[in-house]
């Protein structure tokens, strides 16, 4: 019985090399250890073993029944794993094939500037508020202390719906349309499309402005400064510098012109700053105390700064573009480079 | 604004270079647009005596030995037939430059070396004004007293800086050279040396001679002044030259003189001559409608109540401001005449300029605006220049008509620490006044108060204290001003609004949904609507028309998005774009009328082209963009749109309200699309539009969760025949609407063919029961199910398959 179970075992090894496929290891599991296999007949066989010798023999067997369900499994495994390794090469596919995916959209350029700016500002304690486009004349002109006979006011200028009503030429209005609604302390700003009877290369009938205006107790040309220097840090970089110099608006006083350092060259001087280092990029100036007297408030208490940004030339130096039609095209190969 | 550093100079003794001075007026708000040095395209040429002038056979040629001092004894050939030995000329040597991009190089001319180039003065870029003698055919034949070999360029004026700077709105008190060498002075804490204006009138009174104005309002101040013994002639070599370096032709003595003082002060002046006045009357007033005038430069025009004319009592001899008449222009015969020095109102001269097309150095000046004071010293000048120039005597017969205006600059009482409160710094009380004063503003000082008085020319000081500020910081220089971060300021809040908040969503939700933002002109034309088959009587041909639109195609304010839209999507084709969308978060407008402000409505539009859209492809943005909101949209078919296919088009409804119209773009407008043929039939268009306020006042304000269920949901599959023109809507709202345990039916495939039977379809949908409250059996499920089949039998007559 021993020697036979012994050549059973060798047998079985000898099988076990030979088995590659599901079949054969089925016709293992059939031959060694189904209802007639090896196991079964030994286990048949035990019968005619000597009665003292059963429990011994029994072992024997049951040693060998172990082994053959672990050399079972171990090849079960391993024909799992070879058959998982030949699907997976099955399955394989060439990843370099294009994704499939909806191409998001885009914002155009000139919304991701105007929320990249309104964004440093949120962050200072504005608020935004958003005047209508068609206006006054009193909103537009008057009350922002631009006199009756400026020349702002030609229709060469200003588009006119009727005497009284016009495309409104700047944010500014929205400056008088704040100061109606709210007192002091005020930090807003007032983005939106502005209109002019201009057109050529540089200049669209419509762009678009951002005003700011901020009315406290204590205002100064040097806060001006302060808060524009954030800002240009912010949008252009950090080592940006900001330059005041003497400007004119009817709705401040003193006015100025505001410059920043050249963010492409550091103000060496190169084609972008038209080599002086310097580039404009916005106006402003202290609320003029008539602006504020038409508002209903007291320039003895109050004073007040405002400061008005071309949010295409922003954008068109933010992102290297040299042509402001571009803009206006809305050409999909343009637009769509715009990720925000 | 033209200046001549020359001429600057004569006011102020100015010690810095030009390019210094540039920087010093950039500080103080004067920037320089263009700083050009009259020779700078002038080099290597110098002062050359010829020694002699041989003749050469046969030709018209001259060889000439010249002697260039430093630079040696030249050989130089010149066709010029006024060249002589003994002539002192420029010589324009080997590698010289001359205006024009012209470098001279030694060369043999008619096989005779010659090491250079003998010049007129128009090669060196001279004119007879600016030098005299430079016109004259030949070579310009220079005083002996030039040094040979010197640079040519002082010799005749070439080294001569001329400024071209711009000027604010707010200054046209530095319109004229004078006002600018006020600020010279100012900048560079210079004496400023007034120009003569003392002249010396005669006893003599033109009989019967008379001023009047009558329209005051458009003339505040009119002043005139006979002159008599007029000797026409040149004017001196210096009035010639400074005019000729402002870019002016001299005409005669009498009318450079009214030029020089428009340059040099700033106030136009006009000469009439008196003989050629039908009466010895002048009258200022609006001219009668229709009347006519015929100008200097030969333009007649007919005129209106709204121009303001200089009247000889009979006819109009000026137009005020703007030009004179060809009827009592100042000529060779002119014997005796008035000049005028007036201030006109700058709009009515700015008005009349626009409506007639007419303009010139008077009306540009007028319209920025002219000081009394100006306007005094510009007649006084113009005196005092007849007397300098001999031409003619100042008689006595002087007329000054004065709507009354103050005659001394404004006075007011300033704080010096509001100022400084102004400007946040501190700048000493001593430098103020210094300021102040080397601005002519005359100050004294009281403690902390100033008593002001600004000069009579500034009118553009208004108010005292930020006008002051303004004066003394550009003086003092912007580099003083300090950064500070709201330093005194309350804190606020700040923030976006919820509305603005839901805007910004909406743009990123299409985004999301591959919808690209434009910008598009808030304008176009009548025709843009036509295209899109607007009827003339519909809704939206109520448009805000612009009064001066810059062209016809801009000049109605957009009542809808969809053509701007649209012509994007066309060009976008054009330029080989296959595919794309498009949207746009616009107003429209619409007219409430006449006096009130219209009606602008926030719309969004959006557009997609190419191959692969369908209708149901925008349906889905359509649908993704309520859903971002809370909102349920309904479609209802839209067979009236006209810009929209009607049978390819959905009217979008949220809680029954119509919100907007989307769908494929009418074949009859694809039709007329200037596109290829092919790509018309391969770019299918499909187009929407979207009445934002609308839509967005069916979202909720706030947003609180639902709970979801603890028991899993059941789904079940129903494949139902029904006939053709039952909808999917009426299916799916029938399946629904059976029992409130159904909270999700979709379609799953339609199938249409012969075991269905014609005017069949069957349509497979996905149902999902869920019950909050307990697990759903399957008896339970089966009965919603008898129930729905049993109403889509009844209302659909729809049967399982």
């Amino acid at each position: 019985m021993e020697q036979k179970i012994r050549a059973l075992r060798e047998q079985m090894e000898e099988r076990l090399r030979g088995i590659d496929s599901r079949e054969k290891l089925s016709a293992f599991w059939q031959d060694f250890l189904g209802k007639k296999g090896s196991v079964a007949e030994l286990m048949k066989g035990l019968g005619a073993v000597a009665k003292e010798d059963r429990p011994a023999m029994g072992k024997v067997i049951n040693e060998f029944k172990v082994q053959a369900e672990e050399r079972y499994r171990e090849c079960s495994e391993r024909m799992e794993q070879l058959e998982m390794a030949a699907r997976n090469r099955r399955e394989q596919v060439d990843i370099t094939l294009p994704a499939k995916k909806r191409e998001n959209g885009t914002l155009h350029p000139i919304t991701i500037i105007k929320n990249e700016i309104i964004n440093v500002f949120l962050g200072m304690g504005f608020e935004v508020f958003e005047g209508p486009e068609i206006e006054d004349d009193d909103h537009n002109f008057t009350r922002l202390n631009v006199a009756k006979d400026h020349p702002a006011r030609d229709m060469q200028d200003t588009f006119y719906i009727s005497e009284d009503i016009l495309l409104r030429t700047h944010t500014s209005p929205g400056q008088i349309r704040v100061m109606d609604r709210e007192k002091p302390p005020i930090k807003v700003l007032v983005p939106g499309r502005v209109f002019r009877s201009d057109s050529d290369a540089t200049h669209s009938p419509m762009f678009h402005q951002m005003e700011g205006l901020v009315v406290d107790k204590g205002i100064t040309l040097c806060d001006l400064q302060g808060m524009l220097d954030q800002f240009v840090k912010q949008i252009f970089d950090e080592n940006v510098k900001t330059r005041l110099r003497p400007s004119y608006f009817p709705f401040t006083e003193p006015s100025v012109e505001v410059d920043v350092s050249c963010f492409e060259c550091g103000g060496k001087g190169c084609g972008l700053c038209k080599h002086t280092g310097w580039i404009e990029v916005l106006g402003g100036g202290v609320v003029h105390q008539n602006v504020l007297r038409n508002c209903g408030i007291d320039p003895e208490v109050y004073s007040g700064f405002a400061f008005g940004i071309g949010i295409e030339r922003i954008t068109m130096l933010k992102y290297g573009i040299n042509n402001m039609g571009l803009l206006f095209e809305n050409d999909l190969r343009f637009l769509k480079q715009f990720k925000d | 604004m033209i200046a001549p550093f020359s001429w600057l100079k004569e006011y102020v003794d100015i010690d810095c270079s030009a390019k210094e001075l540039e920087e010093k007026l950039f500080g103080c708000g004067f920037e320089v647009e263009e700083l050009t040095e009259l020779g700078k395209d002038v080099s290597g040429v110098v002062v050359g005596e010829v020694l002699t002038c041989e003749h050469v056979e046969g030709t018209h040629l001259f060889t000439c030995q010249v002697n260039c001092g430093d630079r040696g004894t030249k050989q130089i050939v010149t066709g010029a037939p006024n060249v002589y030995a003994g002539m002192h000329t420029p010589a324009a040597l080997d590698g010289a430059t001359l205006p024009g991009g012209i470098t001279i190089k030694a060369k043999p001319l008619h096989g005779i070396p010659s090491e250079g180039m003998l010049c007129s003065g128009e090669e060196l870029g001279l004119n007879e004004d600016l030098y005299p003698g430079a016109e004259v055919n030949g070579l310009l034949d220079l005083p002996k007293d030039t040094a040979p070999g010197t640079d040519i360029r002082p010799v005749v004026g070439l080294d001569e800086y001329i400024f071209d700077i711009s000027v604010t709105a707010n200054r046209p008190d530095c319109q004229s050279i004078l006002g600018m060498a006020r600020e010279v002075a100012a900048v560079l804490g210079r004496e400023l040396k007034m120009p003569r204006t003392d002249y010396h009138p005669s006893d003599y009174q033109y009989p019967g001679l008379k001023v009047t104005v009558q329209a005051p309002d458009l003339c505040p101040r009119y002043l005139a002044h006979g002159v008599r013994n007029i000797t026409p002639g040149e004017s001196p070599r210096w009035m010639k030259r400074h005019l000729a370096l402002c870019g002016l032709r001299s005409i005669s003595n009498v009318v450079d003189i009214t030029n020089y003082v428009l340059l040099e002060i700033g106030q136009p002046m006009h000469a009439f001559d008196l003989d050629m006045l039908e009466n010895t009357e002048i009258i200022v007033r609006r001219a009668r409608e229709g009347e006519r005038i015929q100008t200097l430069d030969e333009k007649e025009f007919a005129l209106t109540t709204d121009n303001l004319v200089i009247c000889d009592g009979n006819r109009p001899v000026a137009l005020a401001g703007i030009m004179g008449g060809l009827n009592s222009e100042i000529t060779d015969h002119t014997r005796q005449l008035l000049f005028e020095a007036a201030k006109f109102a700058r709009d009515s001269v700015r008005k009349t300029s626009r409506a007639l097309g007419q303009s010139s150095d008077s009306s540009a000046r007028f319209e920025k605006g002219i000081s009394e004071y100006t306007t005094e010293l510009g007649m006084a000048r113009a005196l005092h220049l007849i007397e300098e120039l001999g031409c003619g005597e100042v008689t006595a017969s002087s007329f000054d008509e004065s709507a009354g205006a103050p005659r001394e600059g404004k006075h007011f009482t300033a704080r010096i620490s509001k100022i400084n409160d102004i400007l946040g710094i501190e700048v000493p009380a001593e430098e103020m006044l210094r300021i102040l004063s080397s601005l002519q503003f005359e100050v004294k000082r009281d403690g902390d108060l100033l008593e002001v008085t600004a000069p009579r020319y500034r009118e553009d000081i208004e108010i005292g204290e930020p006008d002051l500020a303004e004066e003394i910081i550009r003086e003092y220089g912007y580099d003083h001003v300090v950064p500070t971060f709201l330093k005194n300021a309350a804190v606020t809040g700040g923030g976006k609004t919820p509305d603005q908040l839901r805007r910004d969503k909406a743009k990123r939700v299409m985004c999301a949904q591959g919808y690209s933002e434009v910008s598009t002109l808030a304008f176009y034309a009548e025709e843009d609507l036509d295209e899109m088959r607007i009827a003339s009587d519909a809704p939206e041909r109520q448009v805000i028309r612009l009064l001066n639109p810059i062209t016809e195609k801009l000049s109605i304010m957009r009542p809808l998005l969809a053509p701007s839209l649209m012509k994007i999507v066309v060009e976008n084709i054009k330029r080989g774009n296959t595919e794309g969308r498009i949207f746009e978060m616009s107003n429209v407008y619409h007219p409430l009328g006449e006096k009130v402000l219209p009606e602008e409505i926030l719309h969004l539009g959006l557009a997609a082209f190419g191959n692969e859209e369908d209708f149901f492809r925008m349906k889905g943005g359509v649908e993704a963009l309520g859903e971002a909101f809370g909102l349920r949209f309904d479609v209802e078919r839209a067979t009236d749109v006209p810009w929209l296919h009607p049978g390819i088009a959905a009217y979008i409804l949220c809680e029954g309200e119509r919100i907007g119209a989307f769908g494929k773009l009418a074949n009859e407008v694809t039709a007329e699309l200037k596109l290829h043929k092919d790509s018309k039939t391969h770019h299918k268009i499909f187009l929407g539009e979207i009445d934002y306020p609308k839509m967005i006042s069916h979202a909720a304000a706030s947003f609180r969760y639902h709970p979801i269920s603890v028991y899993p949901a059941v789904i079940r599959d129903l494949a139902l025949t029904v006939r053709e023109e039952v909808t999917c809507g009426e299916m799916m709202s029938e399946i629904a609407r059976a029992c409130r345990q159904v909270t999700d039916v979709e379609l799953f495939d339609i199938y249409r063919g012969e075991q269905i039977g014609e005017g069949q379809k069957s349509m497979a949908f996905k149902i999902r029961f869920e019950r909050e409250d307990q697990a759903l059996q399957p008896e339970e499920v089966d009965k919603y199910i008898k129930k729905i089949l049993g109403n889509l039998k009844f209302k659909l007559g729809a049967e399982i398959r």
